[in-house]
């Protein structure tokens, strides 16, 4: 037990790189369509397409899944999981506090605010528009609603109390319950139809991956990971608390904007893509810290790459667990999650004792 | 239908006794010239429990390869691969299944999917959902087209159409002859004790209950509002209406009548209660005629 907890203590960041990159091809393998190895030829023929998913009629009915279905849903489901490993980092580092998540500052309740409102009260919009536009109408008002209480909380919680990151959590639980409130009084105005597309974001799913969506939050991930790597180091002095952090110099004003700014992307841009996906912004950092201990400069990559994994390893079950039909894949998150946390607490009590 | 026997995957044994099932079924249809079908078997994916009866009327059930979660009768219907809940498909499940046609009303979804499942290439049919007459005639005329059974649909259709009729003329004459003013009806859709559902205006409820020549005891608002006490003993029903599965879901006529402000209701006090099977009495599928018929008779025995 000790060998293999001094190779996990070697090199974590190898460990889930390796078991990510396992996880994809065996996730690219398993599903409702069984897919060949011929169905992998196609896909020189991707490129030569002018418009992506125009002509998919020349393509066999594995590649169609292989390429348009399986692989930008797994990619994404990596993707989303970082954003929402990384992002659930950054608010327990900016707390300071390891029961912190994104949903505690209220993005993904901003997020499903905006998006209740936009079913419920703009559903004569909605009609009018182009259909082409309508699918981008829901996660583009999400997004803003996510950017829009992000914004607000700063706003509102340097004026109660400048400075203070206990006021910055008051104000995220406010705006949490306001958001609560919005949500509950759209569900109850909404007819029939409605309720069920906003039940859709209560319970997240990836099943609306397009290579476009993986195209975005790549980019968004990695400049905001760009970014913040710059950080790390910081994010460790505030560890020590407020106060100390500014006696050595450190901004702490300015590094909280920063923070706060990309929790609202990356948690606000998952939200909007994909409904809330509770359980990997909470677990995916704790489960870091819990083995390779509190250094950010560890926890942030790892927090990222575990996320992925964890979120890849839910949607993969969510996906073929009940073949054909699909399962929403907040049920496995915390499925997935919930015994591994048990294990490391044992542990780690265990290292204590 | 062999090429299709063929693509099956399994044991020699099996392809060999679909193959002489096909041999059979074929040498059958060309012994009888007035059933001969044109075109090869189709694989149809039905997306809403109205649909599959349908299908199953029309004897079309060779056709079909998968249900949705509300297909559930006929009984037969639960023996095929089940895609899920009809606004929660997944694109791959689908697809899985090879279908050449999709059947599907309105209410399926979500959008992101059924366009992925058409980016593949597969017709999807849409249907109104409409909870009137015309939407069933609708339905039937719109699932024949598919699975090519016209002849069938015009026979389906005719019987429909005279049971609708005397259906029709049966509760006109109830409701023109009766001096009482129609019965009042509360539809309480039930998924557990604690949570009840009534159906206001624009629902199927309200329209299955306005054909069969009663009103809606509750007015006001469109689709399904939380039950309240007062709201029960605002609105007087002389009857309840409950689905058979949302009794059950309710704990039994017992824990109904136990529902507080019921008492004071004529419906509480004449303990008068109408149980149906929820498809055959939302549903709008082709058991609606005597669906109609058959509330309407329970209500005016009350």
């Amino acid at each position: 037990m000790s060998i293999v907890r001094a190779v996990l203590r070697a090199q974590p960041s190898w460990w889930l790189g390796v078991s990510l990159l396992m996880m994809l091809a065996l996730a690219v393998q398993v599903g409702a369509v069984p897919v060949h190895t011929s169905d992998w030829l196609a896909m020189p023929k991707l490129f030569e397409w002018s418009a992506v998913g125009d002509s998919i009629q020349t393509l066999s009915a594995g590649s169609h899944v292989l390429f348009n279905l399986r692989l930008p849903r797994l990619l994404l489901s990596v993707l989303v999981g970082a954003s929402l490993g990384l992002s659930g980092a950054l608010t327990q580092s900016l707390f300071r506090n390891p029961l912190a998540e994104p949903g505690l500052l209220g993005v993904s309740a901003g997020a499903a605010c905006a998006a209740a409102l936009t079913i419920v009260m703009l559903g004569d919009l909605a009609a009018a528009i182009h259909p082409q536009a309508r699918a981008w109408l829901l996660p583009l008002a999400a997004f803003i609603g996510a950017l829009v209480v992000c914004f607000s909380l700063e706003n509102m919680a340097r004026r109660i109390a400048p400075g203070s990151i206990a006021a910055l959590l008051l104000t995220g639980i406010a705006m949490n319950a306001l958001a609560g409130a919005v949500i509950g009084l759209c569900t109850y105005l909404a007819d029939d139809d409605q309720l069920r597309s906003l039940s859709f974001w209560t319970l997240g799913s990836l099943a609306g991956a397009r290579w476009l969506w993986v195209g975005l939050f790549a980019g968004v991930l990695a400049t905001g990971y760009c970014r913040l790597t710059r950080s790390m180091q910081t994010l460790n002095a505030l560890a020590l608390g407020e106060a100390a952090a500014r006696h050595i110099g450190v901004d702490v004003h300015g590094l909280r904007k920063q923070i706060i700014v990309w929790v609202a992307l990356l948690a606000g841009l998952a939200v909007a893509f994909c409904g809330m996906i509770s359980f990997v912004g909470l677990i995916a950092p704790h489960l870091v810290r819990l083995w390779v201990g509190p250094d950010q400069r560890q926890v942030l990559p790892l927090a990222t790459l575990l996320g992925g994994l964890l979120l890849l390893v839910a949607d993969t079950l969510a996906r073929t667990v009940a073949v054909p039909a699909e399962i929403p894949v907040g049920i496995f998150t915390a499925l997935v999650g919930g015994p591994f946390f048990f294990l490391l607490v044992r542990q780690a009590r265990g290292q204590t004792a | 239908m062999i090429s299709n026997a063929s693509q099956c995957s399994g044991l020699l044994s099996r392809r060999q006794a679909l193959g002489y099932l096909a041999g059979c079924a074929v040498a059958a249809i060309s012994a009888c010239p007035s059933i001969v079908r044109a075109s090869p078997r189709k694989r149809v994916v039905s997306i809403g429990g109205a649909l599959t009866e349908i299908l199953f009327t029309l004897e079309a059930d060779n056709d079909l390869v998968g249900v949705d979660s509300t297909s559930i009768y006929p009984p037969r219907a639960l023996g095929y691969p089940n895609v899920g809940y009809a606004r929660q498909l997944s694109a791959e499940g689908v697809l899985s299944l090879r279908p050449s046609h999709i059947l599907a009303t309105e209410e399926a979804g979500p959008p992101a999917v059924l366009r992925q499942i058409a980016a593949a290439g597969l017709r999807i049919t849409t249907l109104p959902a409409k909870h009137r007459y015309v939407g069933l005639r609708q339905r039937v005329l719109g699932v024949a087209r598919v699975v090519e059974r016209n002849e069938t649909a015009q026979l389906v259709l005719e019987q429909l159409d005279t049971t609708w009729q005397i259906v029709r003329r049966q509760v006109n004459a109830q409701t023109a002859h009766s001096l009482a003013r129609p019965v009042r009806v509360m539809f309480v859709l039930a998924h557990s004790p604690a949570q009840m559902l009534v159906a206001g205006a624009m629902t199927a409820a309200q329209a299955m209950l306005s054909y069969a020549g009663a009103t809606n005891a509750v007015q006001g608002f469109k689709g399904y509002k939380p039950l309240t006490p007062e709201g029960l003993i605002a609105a007087q029903p002389d009857c309840l209406l409950v689905t058979e599965q949302g009794l059950q879901a309710a704990g039994g006529l017992e824990a109904l009548f136990k529902l507080p402000g019921l008492e004071h209701t004529p419906a509480g006090r004449s303990r008068a209660v109408i149980a149906m099977d929820a498809l055959r009495l939302l549903g709008f599928g082709p058991r609606m005629p005597e669906a109609v018929l058959a509330l309407h008779q329970a209500l005016y025995a009350v």
